[in-house]
């Protein structure tokens, strides 16, 4: 008896012992708070290049045009920067605790969506007299630049431009007796094609895919579709949702159809991100809105054409998204990485490092450019980066990136459940952007 | 700890001179003997710990840090959040599952390589071996496996035109699938020793009056047991209702929102959207004061009958 009573007293004292480091690993993160933040330093136009070592983070979403850029900038200048990259899914996290702590990096990149809440939350230095020292001001991309404009005071400048593109797969659109030359020109003949693309009955083939498990493959993909046909998602303030427009009803039915005719990827159903470009990229899709950002990969495994995201009845639009950068609030280099921001916008970088990497240019003036013009793809992607759309509400993150959103409730609702919700779900979105 | 030495001042005015000076010295090293563990305590424990509780009655907004004083109102919008009872309701039905998968298997397991002699060695080895994987591992292992477009389980899928994590109850069951498959070693171990500390006199004895197998097990084993189960019961019970990474991972609380478990949405809401310190630490909060309460009933119960007097 003894001996199992000084077992038993024993394993409760672990037991104890085990509770509280649980407690205790549960009971960590958090920082403290350190406002603060400075102007950048008044030094001519071009910044300070004396042989600092700058810090540099940014998602892996956008890994390739980042070591791209930094590289080129190490290999011309004394400023040596080091590049972090940090998965997309952990990036806020990320940041979000480095900013409490005051260990923000010199420089990051942050997704354009989110900048209008960071900038209000201080995170990034002012750099209005800098910005308005580039004689070339007028031409960089307006929806970044009025993203990262807050009460008339700029905070960051386009690092690297994401739009979303229709692709198609130009062998699967010969093969389904489909033109290889010709994009779909509405929504309807969208899915048409993609249900032609179906019929071929290859396996593992399939007429288009989506990620319906994936806030931000959907805004990134279904907003420009809703924007072609005239209409709006949000009123301007970024505050209400429009989400259950006539417009927004005919696209969730024309994928609710698709879905259900079975032309779509089905892995599509719980795709929450990681491999939502996967199936195009490996040839098994036959079009998909795509992040134009990849074009340079996937033109290796697949014979892929360009177009814009067309809506309802016709048109054509993007979505303008993709990361802007600024000079973190804990940068005490700002001087420094002016240099490398006010390089990241010469020609030097857009042309002879993003152009040609077959990326889009964030200066207008640039469009045209040698690398640009040699292929019209890039052409197509240049003219209806113009005519693209980027959303700007402080809470957006919140409605419509966060995996338990209320936008990812109402597609998932409209397209796989039901569909009898969507007023109320729309509701629930106006909801959280008004908070 | 050793905290309780006698702490008086060195400079006290000596009486018998060589005694205090003595009695300074011991306390002194008693101090220093205990410092190593009292600055990891207070490090590691009861400075997050207090600066949880903190932010719980402050507004702390993830990106701006301590925003003033405001405090029940953040443990009002813990409650009130729209996933909260989803949350609890899934954790517990995720807790009893786990724990008798868990337990009941692990029990099973190691009856099961005590009793063989032959293959003893290589069968605990590999139902042991998933345990020195991570549970981040495990689960990016597993998203992997059941990936229906990556997976080498995708023809399969296919086929039954179903997949792993489709719907809330097979993304439930899938998921404890891996956890059975990670942990059913870990806890076959625990039981191991436990069995292994029974004295065999106990056995012959009961064998001699004549028992049989079911009435050894009944009636000698398990009660010889109570403690390693009080142990391995608090272990998976704790853990469980802790579970984060298995879900973060393969599930990202989908699909629908079903498989949301309390620690997931504290990490929503702090960074995913909300990015609200505030309200995450008071969800914290309630979680600790659960767990606590939780373990307790657990103790008691696990009590030998005469010990509760």
């Amino acid at each position: 008896m003894r001996g199992v009573r000084g077992r038993s007293a024993r394993s409760r004292a672990a037991a104890g012992a085990v509770a509280a480091l649980l407690l205790a690993v549960s009971a960590c993160g958090g920082g403290g708070a350190a406002p603060g933040g400075g102007e950048v330093a008044q030094v001519g136009p071009d910044g300070v290049d004396d042989g600092a070592t700058l810090t540099l983070w940014a998602r892996d979403s956008l890994e390739t045009q980042t070591n791209l850029l930094v590289d080129a900038y190490n290999a011309t200048h004394q400023n040596k920067i080091e590049v972090t990259i940090v998965p997309n899914d952990d990036y806020v996290a990320k940041v979000g605790a480095a900013a409490g702590a005051g260990g923000l990096p010199d420089l990051f990149a942050a997704d354009i969506v989110y900048v209008p809440n960071w900038a209000e939350q201080g995170l990034f230095q002012d750099l209005t007299a800098n910005i308005d020292g580039l004689p070339f001001k007028d031409t960089l991309n307006k929806g970044h630049m009025s993203a990262g404009t807050l009460d008339g005071s700029s905070y960051v400048l386009p690092f690297v431009l994401d739009l979303s593109m229709l692709f198609w797969n130009k062998t699967l659109f010969a093969e389904a007796g489909l033109d290889p030359e010709k994009a779909p020109a509405t929504l309807e003949e969208f899915a048409d094609a993609a249900k032609k693309i179906q019929a071929l009955g290859k396996p593992d083939t399939y007429g288009t895919a989506t990620g319906l498990n994936c806030g931000g493959c959907l805004v990134f993909t279904w907003f420009p579709s809703m924007w072609a046909a005239g209409e709006q998602v949000m009123n301007p303030e970024g505050t209400e949702s429009l989400l259950a427009s006539d417009t927004a009803t005919e696209v969730y039915d024309t994928w609710r159809d698709l879905w259900a005719s079975g032309a779509v990827l089905p892995s599509s159903q719980d795709e929450a991100g990681p491999t939502w470009t996967a199936g195009f990229n490996s040839g098994k899709v036959g079009l998909q809105p795509y992040p134009a950002t990849l074009l340079a990969s996937v033109q290796q495994t697949v014979d892929v054409g360009v177009a814009g995201i067309p809506g309802p009845g016709g048109g054509a639009s993007t979505f303008v998204g993709g990361d802007g950068i600024g000079v973190s609030k804990d940068s005490t280099k700002a001087a420094q990485a002016w240099n490398f921001l006010a390089w990241l916008m010469t020609e030097d970088a857009q042309v002879e490092v993003l152009a040609k990497n077959n990326d889009v240019v964030s200066r207008s003036d640039l469009a045209t450019n040698r690398y640009a013009t040699s292929d019209p793809r890039l052409v197509t992607i240049n003219e209806v980066a113009a005519e693209g759309v980027t959303p700007v509400a402080r809470n957006f993150q919140q409605a419509f990136n966060a995996p338990t959103g209320p936008w990812l409730t109402l597609v998932r609702e409209a397209v796989l459940g039901p569909g009898t919700a969507l007023e109320q779900n729309n509701e629930e979105i106006t909801a959280v952007l008004g908070q | 700890m050793s905290l309780d030495v006698p702490t008086r001042p060195p400079s006290t005015p000596p009486a018998p001179p060589a005694a205090p000076r003595r009695r300074g010295r011991r306390a002194l090293s008693g101090w220093l003997y205990a410092t190593p563990t009292a600055v990891f305590v207070v490090a590691l424990f009861v400075a997050p710990l207090g600066l949880v509780l903190v932010m719980s009655a402050a507004r702390w907004p993830l990106l701006s840090g301590f925003r003033g004083w405001n405090f029940p109102d953040n443990y009002a919008k813990a409650v009130d959040n729209r996933f909260f009872l989803d949350s609890v309701v899934f954790t517990v039905k995720y807790t009893v599952l786990a724990t008798v998968l868990l337990i009941g298997l692990g029990l099973g397991l190691a009856l099961l390589v005590q009793e063989s002699t032959r293959w003893k060695g290589l069968l605990r080895t590999s139902i042991l071996v998933p345990s020195a994987l991570g549970l981040a591992s495990a689960s990016l292992l597993f998203y992997v496996l059941y990936s229906p477009l990556a997976g080498p389980l995708s023809p399969l899928m296919a086929e039954l035109g179903a997949t792993f994590l489709g719907t809330p109850n097979a993304a439930l069951w899938s998921t404890l699938f891996l956890i059975v498959w990670r942990y059913a070693g870990f806890y076959m171990l625990l039981m191991l020793v436990g069995l292994q500390g029974i004295p065999v006199e106990v056995y012959e004895a009961a064998r001699m009056d004549g028992a049989s197998r079911w009435q050894l097990f009944r009636h000698v084993t398990l009660p010889l047991l109570r403690p390693t189960l009080a142990l391995t019961t608090v272990l998976c019970v704790t853990g469980s209702l802790l579970a984060f990474e298995q879900f973060y991972i393969l599930t990202k609380g989908g699909p629908d929102n079903s498989t949301i478990s309390v620690v997931q949405l504290v990490y929503s809401v702090a960074f995913q959207g909300q990015n609200d310190l505030g309200v995450a630490a008071a969800l914290s909060v309630l979680v600790l004061g659960a767990l606590v309460l939780v373990n307790v009933l657990q103790l008691r119960a696990f009590r030998r009958p005469e010990e509760g007097t």
